[in-house]
């Protein structure tokens, strides 16, 4: 897993709540046996018409926001637990999500690839939704760290909570493998107990 | 203080508590299908770590499968491909796998607890959200990512925080007509999409308690569409007569021993709960969506509702509805009973009851897709095949189908399906497809009427002719 410190980066606004992990990654793409690739098809019935041509209407097409935070609606992830999705998005090139709400099996997933869910409040998220359509140059800084979510140039600041373990975990770039290997012992003896 | 049968089940199997973090949890019984294990396997022997405990895995194919002429090669080559490395991967670690065809095949959660691989007090796990299912056992069980496929595989363990503890209670007696996916619809459609989100729920209450294991597993499977890990029900006599004498579960001295901690589980009368719910029987009524996700739900002969925030019109919008209208006599093409919720024996027996000596209306398309071969069987059996082919049902082979809509059973675009599936997100059941969530027995008679009718009147009716 790649390890997590800070980012700046400009933002993509997705005003939809309760975006499911259908929507993310449509099941029809889901025959694949490796985790590549699945970023060219992430929101993809949103970005693309039944003919595969572009919806410009759709956030993530619209050239003006660019970046690799996703700002999405409440609710974020929810349905399937499919981790396709949280391969989709960072195949897209996404680093962070912001919502004010995830749900918990993405939440993990995404954790568990690098990909940091960030959540904030829903007063928060509609002042970060209006300075990114304002401005879609406006510059965000997540540090992983002092767990802060800052928008630059401004006093919008917000803390935000991790599990200390999923953070130590993201600033290393171990994963709970490697964890649980070490605890093997342990385990063996839990079952021998049993 | 007492303990609820989650603190129960899940403090049992603790193995090691993180300080500030999450804790170890062991495993019992790890589902997997071809979806979301290719990827695990992969990880592991990339990493050259061996699979821990290979007997606490099972293996079915059930996502991606074909539903007709199972005996040919799969003709989609990606499908054909991903069960193909399921059988390898099975094999190479030393997993049993029920694969396309086998007797014990069919979807993951209908085939595990009818083999008696599910059993109370348990934890399992599956790389699919609606493992939650098992928990009609009163057994912790829950969907993961396919990280934690790998986590498993490598030490039957999780690292997990305990989630809060949430009881929905629904009390009195159920009306006829009512199912418990009527109850479950009612209860999503009360509570909301993520009230359940950090929690893991427990049902009780006369309804539950009076309910077939069956009907415990449609009410279970759907807690994930309410936002909680998933669901639980205290173990009871229902229960134990269920497991006992199943392909698997423990036999003769062992089952009488596990029956006597089995009683141990249900949560004690002075537990408390961080979240509680009731409800009255009396109030539920047969359920149908009119929107995209589960917790858009009403009452069959109740009217859409008039909301305006942005996501309730971009969902209305999809699905062809405006605010105040009725969703009854609305015209249906496409029926679909099956998916992990409802496609168990009794969903057939309660469809095959209403469609008997009456005809499918020639304008739909409806697609009977039992759970597994065993499923399957006992359709025949009882001959309920004759009855759905008389009425000019088609009767497929089992698998996921047109829940996931992953193999050609697909709802065309534009098109509204009514399902007794989970999920009627945008696109689930095919690119542009509608879908209505609704009970076995709704969705029988909307086959046969062609539209959307009150099953409530149409019993009363047929009750009065007898
Ligand atoms: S039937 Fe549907 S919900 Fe159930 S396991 Fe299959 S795809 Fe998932």
């Amino acid at each position: 897993m790649e390890k997590f410190t800070t980012l700046h980066s400009t933002a993509i606004p997705l005003e939809i709540e309760n975006i499911d992990t259908d929507q993310i990654i449509p099941a029809r793409f889901l025959k694949a046996t490796d985790k590549q690739g699945f970023g060219d098809n992430a929101f993809r019935d949103w970005r693309f018409d039944k003919q595969g041509n572009i919806n410009e209407a759709f956030a993530l097409n619209n050239p003006k926001y660019h970046g690799s935070i996703l700002v999405a609606g409440d609710n974020f992830g929810c349905g399937s637990s499919r981790e396709h999705a949280a391969w989709a998005l960072a195949g897209y090139g996404f680093k962070v999500i912001v919502s004010s709400f995830f749900a918990d099996i993405f939440k993990g997933n995404a954790l568990n690839n690098g990909l940091l869910p960030l959540q904030v409040s829903e007063g928060f998220l509609k002042d970060l939704f209006e300075v990114i359509k304002t401005n879609p140059e406006t510059v965000l800084t997540v540090n992983l760290e002092a767990q802060t979510l800052t928008v630059d140039g401004s006093n919008l600041q917000t803390d935000f909570d991790i599990d200390p373990y999923k953070k130590t975990c993201m600033i290393n770039g171990y994963d709970d493998i490697d964890y649980l290997l070490s605890k093997k012992e342990q385990i063996e003896a839990f079952e021998l107990s049993r | 203080m007492g303990k609820t049968l989650f603190d129960k089940v899940w403090d049992a199997h603790v193995v090691d508590s993180i300080e500030n973090g999450p804790q170890i949890l062991y495993i019992d019984k790890h589902l997997i299908h071809e979806v979301t294990s290719p990827q695990a396997f992969n990880e592991l022997e990339e990493r050259n770590i061996p699979i821990f405990r290979p007997n606490q895995i099972v293996a079915t194919a059930d996502h991606n499968t074909p539903t007709q002429n199972q005996h040919l090669p799969v003709r989609d080559e990606l499908s054909r491909n991903q069960l193909k490395q399921l059988a390898e991967n099975c094999d190479k670690n030393n997993i049993t796998l029920y694969g396309l065809g086998h007797k014990y095949n069919g979807i993951v959660h209908v085939m595990a607890p009818e083999l008696g691989i599910t059993q109370p007090g348990m934890t399992m796990v599956c790389g699919d959200s609606h493992t939650s299912t098992h928990g009609a056992f009163g057994t912790i069980a829950f969907g993961i990512g396919t990280s934690q496929v790998a986590q498993v595989f490598a030490s039957q363990c999780l690292l997990l925080t305990k989630p809060k503890s949430l009881r929905v209670s629904v009390n009195g007696t159920l009306k006829p007509g009512v199912l418990p996916k009527d109850v479950i619809l009612y209860i999503i459609s009360k509570i909301g999409t993520n009230a359940g989100t950090g929690y893991f729920c427990e049902y009780a209450g006369d309804v539950f308690e009076n309910m077939s294991m069956e009907g415990r597993m449609t009410v279970c499977n759907m807690s994930i569409e309410m936002g909680a890990r998933g669901g639980m029900i205290a173990p009871d006599e229902t229960t134990f007569a269920y497991v006992k004498g199943k392909e698997f579960a423990p036999q003769g001295e062992a089952f009488e021993k596990a029956v006597a901690y089995w009683k141990t589980l249900p949560t004690d009368a002075d537990a408390t709960f961080d979240k509680e719910y009731t409800f009255d029987a009396e109030d539920i009524e047969p359920m149908v969506t009119y929107g995209t996700n589960p917790g858009m739900g009403i009452k069959i002969n109740a009217k859409i509702p008039d909301l305006s925030d942005a996501s309730f019109e971009k969902s209305l919008e999809y699905m062809d509805f405006k605010k105040g209208e009725l969703m009854l006599n609305k015209p249906i093409n496409y029926v679909f009973i099956g998916s992990c919720t409802n496609s168990r024996i009794e969903d057939f027996r309660v469809a095959a009851n209403y469609i008997k000596g009456k005809q499918k209306a020639p304008n739909v398309t409806a697609w009977l897709v039992p759970g597994s071969k065993q499923v399957e069987s006992q359709i025949e059996e009882e001959g309920l095949k004759t009855v759905f082919e008389a009425a000019g049902f088609e009767l497929r082979q089992p698998g996921c189908s047109a829940c996931l809509a992953m193999n050609d059973d697909k709802i065309p675009e534009g098109e509204y399906c009514v399902s007794t599936s989970n999920r009627n997100f945008e696109g689930r059941q095919g690119q542009g497809a509608r879908t209505i969530l609704a009970s076995p027995l709704v969705a029988a008679a909307t086959a046969v009427e062609g539209k959307i009718v009150d099953v409530t009147k149409a019993l009363s009716l047929e009750e009065e002719l007898i």
